[in-house]
């Protein structure tokens, strides 16, 4: 763990049979609202957000403000890990010049954009979180609960591997966010890997929609994971994002609902149902 | 003369390797760092029966990802048969030249693909981006037999990481990249996946460039602030015909060898190659993520394990 790390702790916060979660905010404001009023949140118990707060749109600091207000757990990102702490860079872990370009252009303006208030306050948050879903131990982190940064897609994570976190790190579930794609599998009776997608911009589909996660245990004990669809003012973020100075491609983006940038670092799979 | 190596441990074995050509290539690439061709026999061609017990073992120590190297894997006729079993388990990357495509093998990759919930990689070699920047490391004729294989992988939907060795100034990585992107672009690669790999001056490239110089070393103060993680050895080995081996790079030196099987393959590695500084200095160099070096103010929120 890094020396800045060793004042946080893993909490385990109280059970639940329904939670929601979500994560890759990217400053999208407007999306973490239309969250907030959602018709089928009011039956989550608790919501729980993933981290990286800021990046890629305008105005970091109202999703703070926002969070902050609600008083949401949230995980710490690579990105809060990086503005709250003052590095250099956003950690993301691209290998791309062209993928580094854009993550360098949206964290400065990220960096520049947040308080010192809430730069403190992504200092502290919590590296994971543990809870209950019904008769489940669960896991929340940002990329992977050994590293915050670690990309697990769904096309290059094996089954044999995502066991070995499960004995490792002794829980049933364990929910990430990080790639910005979700994902879920169950690669052994009992044992369930969950990446809850983004809020922050959409999932390379095409569609200007975004996803968080509901994640439900019943009566029996089944556990059930629902991907929302969730729409929000896009046109609205879009213009904002273009008064601030933005990159026209991170608008297309959020206009087109296919990724332009940070493409390199996608498996095959991932990469080919993608539009570059 | 001693240097004062570090020692790198394995972390969790991430990746598995196989040597699964050997040494043995139907190219005789004048830049290639284990130096293969159709008679360098140092390292054999694993069979399907010596590669299986292997794919086993990984599944007990919870490998993430699989690689197949050589040598040429195309040239070993049990390469299918060793992929179709790997995409059950896993994600597979094959490492090749592109050169021995028929539209048959590609039919049936594209079937073992698509019957598979993990991604099959194709990594193909070419080091330049005509006949007249290709063929002089890759050998004459080659850039075509290469550009035909990459024709038949997009023609089944493959999307191929291109990878090139940086044989040029690194100065020049922006126009070099354009030129590939040109005449990738040209056989209908729309978006193409380039990898540029700095050379690695062991092997044949020593003799045609030339090699590390005395103080190309790895010091235990170098590891100082270093994210190891970027190192292969801290997350990897490789299987050949022979054993467990510790990295892809250094198969062919005999010392490399840490065990039969994988079990017995997990202890530390002493730095002390000069081919470990260019990994060192380069991180992903192996793995399929697009490199022209990393910052290495990247990368560094690893984190313990549970207490």
């Amino acid at each position: 763990m890094l020396p800045e790390m060793q004042h946080l702790e893993s909490k385990t916060q109280n059970a639940a049979h329904r939670i929601g979660v979500f994560g890759g905010v990217y400053s999208n404001y407007l999306a973490l609202n239309a969250l907030l009023k959602d018709s089928r949140a009011p039956e989550i118990q608790h919501l729980y957000c993933l981290g990286d707060l800021g990046a890629f749109g305008p105005l970091p600091d109202q999703v703070c403000e926002l969070l902050r207000e609600t008083g949401i757990p949230v995980i710490q990102g690579n990105y809060d890990n990086s503005v709250g702490n003052g590095l250099a860079d956003c950690q993301c872990g691209y290998t791309d010049p062209r993928d580094n370009y854009f993550a360098r252009v949206s964290y400065d303006y990220t960096f520049r954009h947040t308080n010192n208030d809430n730069k403190t306050w992504l200092r502290k948050l919590q590296p994971e979180i543990r809870i209950r879903v019904g008769p489940y131990r669960a896991l929340l982190c940002h990329g992977s609960p050994r590293k915050t940064n670690e990309f697990l897609w769904e096309t290059t994570t094996s089954d044999a591997f995502l066991d070995w976190l499960f004995e490792r790190y002794d829980t049933d579930i364990i929910v990430a966010t990080h790639t910005g794609l979700h994902w879920y599998r169950e690669p052994s009776p009992g044992k369930h890997f969950i990446n809850c997608g983004t809020i922050g911009r959409p999932a390379n589909d095409g569609q200007t929609t975004v996803v968080y996660t509901i994640i439900s245990a019943d009566n029996a004990g089944r556990l059930k994971v629902d991907f929302i669809s969730l729409a929000y003012d896009h046109e609205r973020l879009a213009a904002e994002m273009a008064s601030e100075g933005l990159p026209e491609e991170f608008i297309r983006t959020i206009r087109t609902g296919w990724w332009t940038t940070c493409n390199e670092i996608l498996p095959a799979k991932e990469r080919a149902r993608g539009n570059y | 003369m001693a240097f004062d190596n570090p020692t790198q441990e394995l972390d969790h074995l991430d990746t598995l390797w196989f040597q699964i050509a050997g040494t043995l290539c139907n190219l005789r690439c004048n830049h290639c760092f284990i130096s293969c061709s159709p008679e360098n026999h140092t390292l054999g061609m694993m069979t399907f029966d010596q590669f299986l017990p292997h794919l086993q073992d990984a599944v007990q120590l919870g490998v993430k990802e699989f690689y197949f190297t050589g040598g040429e894997p195309f040239a070993n006729r049990d390469l299918l048969k060793i992929l179709e079993a790997t995409l059950q388990i896993g994600p597979a990357t094959v490492l090749t030249n592109a050169t021995l495509f028929s539209r048959q093998v590609v039919t049936q990759l594209v079937s073992m693909r698509d019957a598979s919930i993990y991604s099959l990689e194709l990594r193909v070699s070419m080091d330049g981006f005509s006949s007249e920047t290709n063929d002089p490391l890759r050998g004459p004729g080659t850039f075509k037999r290469i550009m035909r294989g990459i024709k038949l992988l997009l023609d089944g939907g493959f999307l191929p990481i291109i990878t090139a060795m940086r044989s040029w100034p690194i100065e020049r990585d922006e126009v070099e990249l354009a030129e590939f992107k040109a005449c990738l672009i040209d056989i209908g690669y729309r978006c193409p996946r380039i990898k540029l790999l700095p050379s690695l001056k062991i092997g044949q490239e020593a003799l045609r460039d030339h090699g590390y110089s005395d103080y190309d070393y790895i010091t235990k103060s170098m590891m100082a602030g270093y994210d190891s993680s970027q190192l292969i050895c801290s997350n990897s080995r490789i299987v050949s015909a022979r054993g467990v081996h510790v990295c892809p790079i250094l198969v062919d030196q005999s010392d490399s060898i840490l065990g039969t099987r994988l079990s017995s393959a997990k202890e530390s590695f002493e730095l002390r190659y000069q081919a470990c500084l260019t990994c060192y200095q380069y991180g992903a160099l192996c793995s399929n993520a697009s490199s022209v070096g990393v910052n290495l103010e990247t990368m560094r929120l690893s984190r313990s394990g549970p207490k």
